[in-house]
């Protein structure tokens, strides 16, 4: 097990975020959701954390607002130690390579017209990171890094040729190109068929005992937290309302929410029910 | 008694670059009798969701239909007219998809598109409809109907779309029941409860449910028999507890094996199945799970086996099962 080092990569500090909402025939202001509310939460070096809750529990806002997607309303974002807002050109340059994201769902995140070459060499080009000459070279080691077979005929194809698992294992390629210290991976497999997510953690295991690589993982399904995370934290409208290591959070939950979504995954994959009843009210808000 | 919807060799084709057609489904037989639920599983590719759009002759252009049959309610759905058709469509089968956000209108409320799907199918005036409309979203478990009815697509949540859309799929009060992905897009959380319900209304209703997922533990959890899909064809047909607790088609197995359960902590791995399904284009003339295969022979990569009942209640395409007897398609 790689080191946890000292200094978190990103830290929130209290931070909350807001969305007005608008409807209605002429958009008309109908008021306020809190997708964050006063969350505090680092990320370690070489550590794996879990985020887990319903969807519209704010998991996803919680990650753009780390990256410095969107602002926050309330608190700070600290990147390795100094606040994003006082962050030099280059400082905001590092961040953007060495936080790295990867999305649900690759045949959004993967742009359509672009070979899976142009894909993967972008980052090497816009960071700067290897010449030209050996961008072909690098890019096949990408490929074979992620499990993917590394020849020229691959590099050359649109990303539609390509199956779900196949085009997340390249979103997932193109996220390390810049050898990042952290990725932030927001629910990476549930847009995949149930046999082939195995393979994406196992490949996601195999980075992270390689090279350290430190994880954020946002997921709805306690199933993928419980075998990829040390640590997790449990989201609900907005909070983070468990946290701690992971066998013990999912061992044993003390707060109802992490029971609910405990108890549903059982449910899903055994047919036992388990834990508390569970109301069967819907949450207001979309994801 | 025939089954309400029988579907037998099914093949679906789409023109290909050499201006020929190819096959993308090939060899698809499903059948759900009346009352029971059935699942079809397989993986992305396998023909799954177009075997649900040829079960309504809704193959979009420029595809078609170019073997097989499909009856529903005894009416041979490839034959028939325009108005049988829709017959089928709305008063035999309602149907549901993944995501519901696609599915409904964005500018219009949730009460005028249950509204006119009751309409549509049933000789009712618009205030009836709307009180129709309000019945069918308290009975899909929507709490405060009337607030849903007056809201549009945006402003819910996942699981109250899929709600909605299930409500609308109800309102011609059809015998069977479509679902084609109906949780993959929602919480664990509320694909619980989107089960569930769909078990409370199959009673309620005494529907026939075709449920379709790539997910056969969450399959497990509703229907009485499996189909499982591969490459455009069945592989296998058993009773749930008999394909869950002994499959019989290698893919069968490969899928039970490959499930991620909850674990015991970070140092897992993940049983895999090497290799991907392959494209039709891809299909050789030998059985076309054989390059997957742990137990491939040389007859496997030859021959493509037929369908064949292996014992009473369950049907394996697999040369290595048994010197089958009795082909069924």
């Amino acid at each position: 097990m790689p080191e946890v080092g000292p200094v978190p990569i990103l830290a929130a500090e209290g931070i909350s975020r807001r969305y007005q909402v608008r409807g209605g025939s002429a958009s008309r202001h109908l008021g306020v959701v809190q997708a964050l509310e006063r969350v505090s939460f680092e990320l370690r070096q070489g550590e794996i954390v879990g985020v887990v809750g319903r969807s519209g529990a704010g998991k996803s806002t919680l990650a753009r607002v780390l990256l410095g997607l969107e602002p926050a309303d309330e608190g700070t974002v600290l990147y390795a130690g100094s606040p994003l807002q006082n962050l030099s050109r280059n400082d905001l340059q590092r961040l953007r390579r060495s936080v790295q994201i990867v999305f649900q769902d690759p045949h959004s995140s993967l742009d359509p017209r672009q070979s899976i070459g142009g894909i993967l060499s972008e980052p090497l080009a816009v960071h700067n990171l290897v010449p030209r000459s050996r961008r072909r070279e690098r890019c096949l080691e990408l490929l074979s890094g992620v499990g993917l077979p590394p020849d020229e005929d691959l590099l050359g194809r649109p990303p539609r040729e390509l199956s779900g698992g196949e085009r997340q294992r390249v979103a997932i390629a193109r996220a390390i190109a810049c050898n990042p210290e952290l990725l932030i991976l927001d629910e990476p497999v549930s847009a995949l068929d149930v046999s082939v997510r195995g393979q994406v953690l196992n490949l996601l295991l195999d980075l992270h005992r390689r090279t350290g690589l430190a994880m954020m993982v946002i997921a709805h399904d306690v199933r993928l937290i419980s075998h990829l995370c040390v640590r997790v934290a449990v989201v609900a409208e907005g909070r983070i309302v468990e946290e701690g290591p992971a066998g013990q959070v999912l061992g044993r939950p003390a707060n109802p929410v992490t029971a609910e979504l405990l108890a549903s995954a059982t449910w899903l994959e055994t047919g036992r029910q388990a834990g508390p009843a569970i109301a069967s009210r819907e949450p207001r808000t979309g994801s | 008694m025939r089954p309400i919807v029988e579907v037998v060799n099914l093949a679906v084709a789409f023109p290909d670059s050499t201006r020929g057609w190819r096959r993308v489904v090939d060899g698809v037989t499903v059948a759900l009798e009346e009352g029971e639920a059935m699942g079809v599983v397989g993986e992305s590719g396998c023909g799954k969701t177009l075997t649900v759009l040829a079960l309504l002759r809704l193959i979009p252009e420029p595809g078609r239909i170019v073997g097989g049959s499909v009856r529903i309610g005894g009416e041979d759905v490839l034959a028939a007219e325009e108005r049988r058709l829709c017959w089928v469509r709305g008063a035999m089968v309602g149907l549901i998809f993944q995501e519901p956000a696609q599915a409904l209108n964005p500018v219009r409320s949730v009460a005028s598109q249950v509204v006119e799907a009751a309409r549509l199918h049933g000789e009712v005036s618009v205030s009836q409809a709307h009180a129709l409309a309000r019945r069918l979203l308290a009975e899909v478990g929507l709490e405060d109907p009337d607030r849903i009815a007056r809201s549009y697509p945006h402003q819910l949540s996942g699981g109250q779309r899929q709600r909605v859309l299930l409500a609308s799929a109800l309102a011609a009060d059809p015998r069977v029941l479509v679902a084609d992905e109906p949780t993959s897009a929602l919480d664990t959380v509320s694909q619980q409860r989107m089960v569930e319900l769909l078990q409370r209304l199959r009673e309620s209703r005494r529907l026939s449910l075709l449920f379709v997922s790539h997910d056969l533990s969450l399959v497990g959890r509703i229907v009485d028999r499996i189909t499982v899909l591969y490459a455009g064809e069945t592989v296998e047909v058993a009773g749930r507890e008999t394909l869950l607790a002994d499959p019989k088609h290698p893919y069968t197995r490969a899928l039970l094996e490959t499930r991620v359960a909850i674990g015991d902590g970070p140092d897992a791995r993940f049983p895999t199945v090497p290799g991907r399904v392959p494209r039709s284009r891809d299909w050789g003339r030998g059985c076309r799970f054989a390059p997957r295969c742990p137990y491939a022979l040389r007859q496997c990569r030859e021959a493509r086996p037929a369908l064949t009942v292996l014992e009473r209640g369950r049907t394996v395409r697999c040369f290595l099962l048994g010197d089958a007897e009795e082909p069924v398609a």
